[in-house]
Order: structure tokens, then sequence, then C-alpha cells
């Protein structure tokens, strides 16, 4: 009769996800490419602002998009229309990106001269902030009539962003949203993170917005 | 949904393991689940039979789940506190200067195989 063996493992299901995600920072900073991981909930304005911030950076770095959702390609045909190269990818299904499904989209995007990979991961607060996507730096928009309490009900996202957009700013007198309350709700959650106002329809900020992107690509290839 | 995504995750685990061990059917894979993981254990059992199914190695194994407990610190008292029937806020000392000690876990603790 066949015994039954157990074998201790003790190890985090993320584990082998973050080792990934590893990697293949490492190797982008070997080709000096910048990976930025843009997540935020469905409706936010990560579309309307990633094509304002292509506006205004795309003559001094070659960019390159990756639209990341569950079905359609009406991002990517919005990101090519805005004159820069993007890919759409689907996720079968599933919530989010893991390591390996980037690393996939990259080879897809990547042909040599894209300086700044910019990953729209799909529209949601809480499964993407589970999976490094091995991006350099981590991005998250939350928009006014979202509320100003989404740092407390959804911690993760906001403790793992490097920088918080709070878009749709030019409507918050007409919400119950409290941006420096906003802020201290992020700050509880993640001292570290930047909080950037913006109104990705007017361009409000996000001139601000470009330039702290713009510092970041350059520390990282430089 | 993503208790999918996270099964996935765990299969491949379980096979690097495997062919390490030179293990050749999981009968059972021990999860252990933090109260706070964010982790429903009804919907992971179901994609768990859903997925495992789809791999010769894992089909038909069982996937048990252990809860551990979320626990809260206290940096203004210095008390611990669970976490699920007080959320951040100590119930000591009413300060909000605290953070998770335990409880966000998703840990593969053990694999049952032949």
């Amino acid at each position: 009769m066949d015994q039954v063996r157990i074998i201790e493992v003790k190890q985090s299901v993320f584990a082998d996800n973050d080792k990934r995600a590893a990697e293949l920072r490492r190797e982008l900073k070997e080709r000096g490419i910048f990976l930025l991981n843009l997540m935020s909930a469905p409706g936010s304005g990560k579309t309307t602002t990633l094509k304002r911030t292509v506006e205004l950076l795309k003559d001094e770095i070659k960019i390159g998009v990756m639209e990341a959702d569950i079905d359609s390609d009406v991002d990517a045909r919005a990101m090519a229309a805005a004159g820069v190269k993007s890919i759409q990818l689907h996720t079968g299904g599933m919530c989010h990106l893991d390591a390996d499904m980037t690393r996939q989209g990259l080879d897809e995007l990547i042909d040599g001269d894209v300086e700044l990979a910019i990953l729209e991961n799909v529209g949601n607060l809480v499964c993407p902030a589970e999976f490094d996507t091995g991006a350099v730096k981590n991005a998250a928009i939350l928009s006014v009539p979202e509320g100003d309490d989404k740092p407390l009900k959804y911690p993760l996202m906001f403790q793992v962003c490097d920088v918080v957009l709070v878009n749709k700013i030019d409507v918050a007198p007409y919400f119950d949203f409290d941006l420096e309350k906003c802020k201290e709700y992020v700050r509880m959650r993640n001292p570290a993170a930047r909080v950037i106002p913006i109104c990705a329809k007017t361009g409000e900020g996000v001139d601000q917005w470009a330039d702290w992107l713009r510092e970041q690509v350059r520390e990282w290839r430089s | 949904m993503h208790e999918l995504g996270i099964v996935f995750h765990i299969i491949k685990s379980v096979e690097a393991v495997a062919a390490d061990n030179e293990l050749e059917k999981v009968s059972a894979v021990v999860l252990e689940l933090g109260e706070v993981s964010g982790v429903v254990p009804d919907y992971l059992t179901d994609c768990w039979r859903w997925a495992a199914a789809k791999s010769e190695l894992v089909s038909g194994s069982e996937l048990k789940i252990e809860t551990l407990p979320a626990v809260t610190h206290c940096d203004h008292c210095g008390r611990d506190y669970p976490t699920v029937a007080h959320g951040k806020t100590c119930p000591h000392c009413g300060c909000g200067d605290t953070w998770l000690l335990t409880g966000n876990e998703v840990n593969i603790k053990e694999i049952e195989a032949y």
C-alpha cells in the first residue's frame, strides 16, 4: 500500500510571483526600461489620464502602453489614436495581471525603443494590489465621486502605491469629498505615498504628475 | 475573482515542490489563510475543484484550509487585540496608531502526496 507523504512547504502563495517580478525588474533596469503599473477602480479615468500624460511626455520619452482588460480593445485603440504604441492584453476573466502576464505583454510591446512602458491594469482596487507585476513604480488613481474614504476600505492598494492621483478634482465641490481627509487616510496606510490632485479632462495638475514621472524615469535610466 | 488567480499560483507552486521531491500524485494541499487575507475560502475551494481537474498532478486532490486569526498591535498602548472585531482602532485606548501582526497570510503549509 502506498504511504502518504507529508511535504512541509511553508511558503506564501505570492512568493513565486514576487520572485518573478523581481527578476523582471532587474532585467528592466539592465535594459533601461521604466515600467509603471497604473491601477484604479473602473471609471476613475485611467485612460483619460494616460492620454494627457502621453501628450505631455511623448516628444521627450519613447512610450509604450499595455492595456489590460477582461475583454475589448477600446482602450488600446484610444491610446493608438493618442499617438503611442499600444497593445491590448486580455486576462481571460482574471481580475489582475501577474509578473508572467506582464512579461508576455512587454515582449510584444518592446522592440528595443521603449523607455517608458505603462501598464494600465484591470479596473479593480483589490486584486491588482496583491500581485507584483514587476513594475518599477505603482500609481493609483482615486476619483472624487468614489469618496475620500477609499484608502480605508482598500488599504492594500494604497500601501503598495508610490503615488496617488486624485482625479476629477474639478467636481469636488459637488461631492462630499474632503481632499485633506483623503490625504490623511492615504498617509495612515502609506506615509511615503505622494498625493497629486488632478483633472485629466481639463489638464489641471497633470503637469505635476508628468514632472514626477519624468523624474522617476530619468533616475531609473541613469 | 482573485481566488482563481490565487489557485493558479498554488498549483504552480505545488508543481514546483512536486518536481523537487519527485511526487507523482498529490492527495491534498494544506493552506493557511489569514482571517483578513481578503480571500474567500468557499470561492477558493470552488476554483480549486475546477482548476485542479486540469492538472494531472493535483486532479481530485483536496484543498484543506486552516484559518489563522488576525491580530493587530497598538503602538500607543502596546497591547494586541483581535482585528476582525475592532478594525484599525484599538479597543483598549481608542488609538488608530495600529498595525497588523498576523492575519493576511496566504501560505501553502504542506502537501500530502503518494
